[in-house]
């Protein structure tokens, strides 16, 4: 299991430096450059030139990415441009925020989608498996940046019971956690319904029940187990979908974090910084499915058993 | 009185009809043979005794099922439930599929003590190992750690089998238990069955398409043809003198020693969908004797004076 893990964690390193060519050459595909956000307007050339020289931005673009990548190795994520701080020192700054409402966020929708799905499942073909499905539907179909606005609205503008944005204190955190967690429930309850329906035609079921055990056990202990498979996969790939969802919702909620971060460095141009933010969600991606990977094995014995 | 009695049983599945007047009896310590094709109802009587129709939706619309003189055709799921692997246990055609994949083969036996014999964890572990060692398997303590996908089929068929003795029952039923297995195991797991009803004097339904095994271990059978009996009679019977054409069928596909390579004949055609029954008698297409009223009226279920039961216009053997 171990040298398994390892190997994985090793096939990381091409992926890595794929997506990392790619990020680079995205980000110079933006119009403008930071040099504008330094510039007094009407400046010379001259003075553009060297302050270009003076970040590098004066060499062929594969230079740079040498550059780049060879202090990337020796763990220098560059300092910002614009912001005039090492990059590291913002992503430390604003890492903890995005995971903590990430990992909230993603919590809300797993627990949700999981009782959603299962009780559509139980219920199949009944009113409260229709109910419970249209409902998980219509609260995913609504783009993020929307509910979030229409939630400040009732709850914050309205109500006045939550504060409209920052995060300044726990109660913050809930909107923006409702606001991209019900995105992923409406996914991890069909999947939930599917997989457990799918479960319950299996012959082994139809044992447990000849067995006696009482349906709810058998659909609560053995077939709920059985569709919790393909749903941690589906987390796995979620974790890093779940932060790269948070860039714009944590703008809507001004909340600091990857996201706030993200959209200031673009808005700047600050080129460091935003190639630092995406390896951050690249890099979360990529764990992510290791993990679905790993808490697939320790659940299945026979997955556990075709890795060692 | 029989300990199960199913009387003129027909179900019904989203509208159709695939069992129609089903009748038989069981005493304790017989085996009783249900015979025929794929699809010809087989599987679907072992569920209606096990009350396990609404699973694949279906209900019993007519006749009824009686064990230790109580009518399950009306027996609330809950008291079902608490006769089902306690009482009547449930031998499943593939033993491949048939055990939850996760879950470690003793902790599954265990299951069955736990929840039928009230036993603690530990003794009900006792208990699976030394049921699991009755059954011939070898190292059985370790095999109990083992889960399925590390076990062959025949040691899974066996798992099956003590999971349905585990909570000492009254009748297992036995849905085509060696189908899914090597041809070197099938025999071993037949002698196992009989060897096991008649040591502890339980009642076995076999469900078998194998007349072979029929003659080999049971006491009676049940000729299935269409959701429909064919012939039903005490095994010595039915194989000195067949009567319906169907069981004679049946019986001459049984490969002998005296039969010549490529002698062996099958019976032409097959069993007809349930949306395409034909009318009359339904083996009517395939039968050898077919004459006149066969493909319009129904042959009704005789008692003829040779004992059992007998639905054919033109029965050969006896008159």
């Amino acid at each position: 299991m171990l040298s398994y893990i390892l190997r994985r964690l090793l096939l990381l390193i091409p992926v890595f430096l794929t997506v990392s060519i790619i990020i680079f050459g995205i980000i110079h595909l933006v119009p403008g450059d930071p040099i504008d956000n330094l510039n007094r307007i009407g400046s010379s050339p001259e003075q553009r030139a060297i302050i270009a020289a003076r970040y590098g931005l004066d060499k062929p673009i594969y230079q740079q990415y040498f550059i780049w990548l060879s202090q990337l190795a020796q763990g220098d994520l560059g300092n910002a441009i614009v912001m005039r701080r090492p990059v590291a020192d913002l992503l430390a700054q604003n890492i903890p925020f995005s995971l903590r409402l990430g990992g909230a966020a993603l919590l809300f929708s797993t627990l949700l989608g999981i009782a959603a799905g299962t009780l559509a499942a139980i219920h199949k073909d009944t009113r409260i498996d229709r109910s419970v499905m249209a409902g998980i539907l219509l609260g995913s179909t609504l783009p993020s940046f929307w509910l979030g606005l229409l939630l400040i609205l009732l709850f914050s503008v309205e109500l006045g019971w939550l504060p409209v944005s920052g995060a300044r204190s726990w109660q913050a955190i809930i909107l923006p956690v409702l606001t991209i967690g019900l995105g992923g429930t409406a996914l991890v309850a069909r999947v939930t319904r599917i997989a457990m329906l799918e479960t319950m035609q299996k012959d082994f079921v139809m044992l447990l029940h000849a067995k006696g055990l009482p349906a709810r056990r058998i659909q609560l202990r053995h077939v709920l187990r059985h569709a919790m498979m393909p749903v941690v996969t589906i987390l796995g790939l979620r974790i890093g979908w779940i932060l790269g969802g948070a860039v714009t919702v944590e703008f809507v909620f001004a909340r600091p974090g990857l996201g706030t971060l993200l959209i200031k460095a673009l808005n700047q141009h600050d080129y460091p910084v935003m190639q630092g933010c995406l390896l951050m969600l690249a890099m979360a991606v990529m764990l992510g499915t290791l993990i679905g990977d790993i808490v697939q094995a320790a659940m299945d014995p026979r997955v556990r058993h075709a890795l060692t | 009185m029989a300990l199960l009695d199913v009387r003129d049983l027909s179900i019904n599945i989203h509208g159709i009809r695939p069992l129609d007047g089903i009748s038989f009896a069981l005493d304790k310590g017989e085996i009783l043979g249900i015979v025929g094709e794929s699809g010809s109802g087989k599987s679907l009587t072992a569920l209606s005794v096990m009350g396990l129709l609404p699973l694949i939706g279906g209900r019993i619309e007519r006749g009824s099922v009686s064990f230790d003189g109580r009518d399950l055709t009306h027996l609330p799921e809950n008291d079902f439930r608490k006769l089902r692997g306690k009482r009547i246990a449930f031998i499943t055609q593939n033993p491949m599929t048939s055990l939850d994949p996760v879950m470690r083969v003793g902790a599954q036996i265990d299951q069955m003590a736990t929840l039928h014999l009230g036993l603690a964890p530990k003794a009900a572990q006792a208990r699976s190992i030394e049921i699991m060692e009755k059954l011939r398997i070898p190292e059985a303590a370790t095999i109990y750690h083992h889960y399925p996908h590390q076990l062959s089929g025949g040691m899974k068929q066996r798992i099956v089998i003590a999971m349905a003795l585990a909570a000492d029952p009254d009748l297992i039923i036995a849905d085509e238990p060696t189908t899914a297995l090597d041809v070197t195991i099938q025999a071993q797991i037949v002698d196992l069955l009989a060897e096991l009803v008649r040591e502890r004097g339980v009642a076995l339904i076999l469900i078998t398409h194998d007349m072979g095994v029929v003659a080999q271990i049971c006491d009676r059978v049940v000729v299935l043809y269409a959701g429909r009996i064919a012939e039903s009679n005490r095994v010595d019977a039915v194989f000195a003198e067949p009567r319906h054409p169907y069981t004679s069928a049946l019986i001459r596909c049984i490969p002998r020693e005296e039969t010549a390579p490529g002698s062996l004949v099958g019976i032409p055609g097959a069993v007809p969908s349930v949306a395409h029954y034909p009318n009359g008698c339904r083996f009517h297409p395939r039968c050898e004797r077919r004459g006149e009223p066969c493909g319009a009226i129904v042959p009704a279920l005789a008692q003829p004076e040779s004992g059992g039961e007998l639905a054919c216009h033109f029965p050969g053997g006896a008159a």
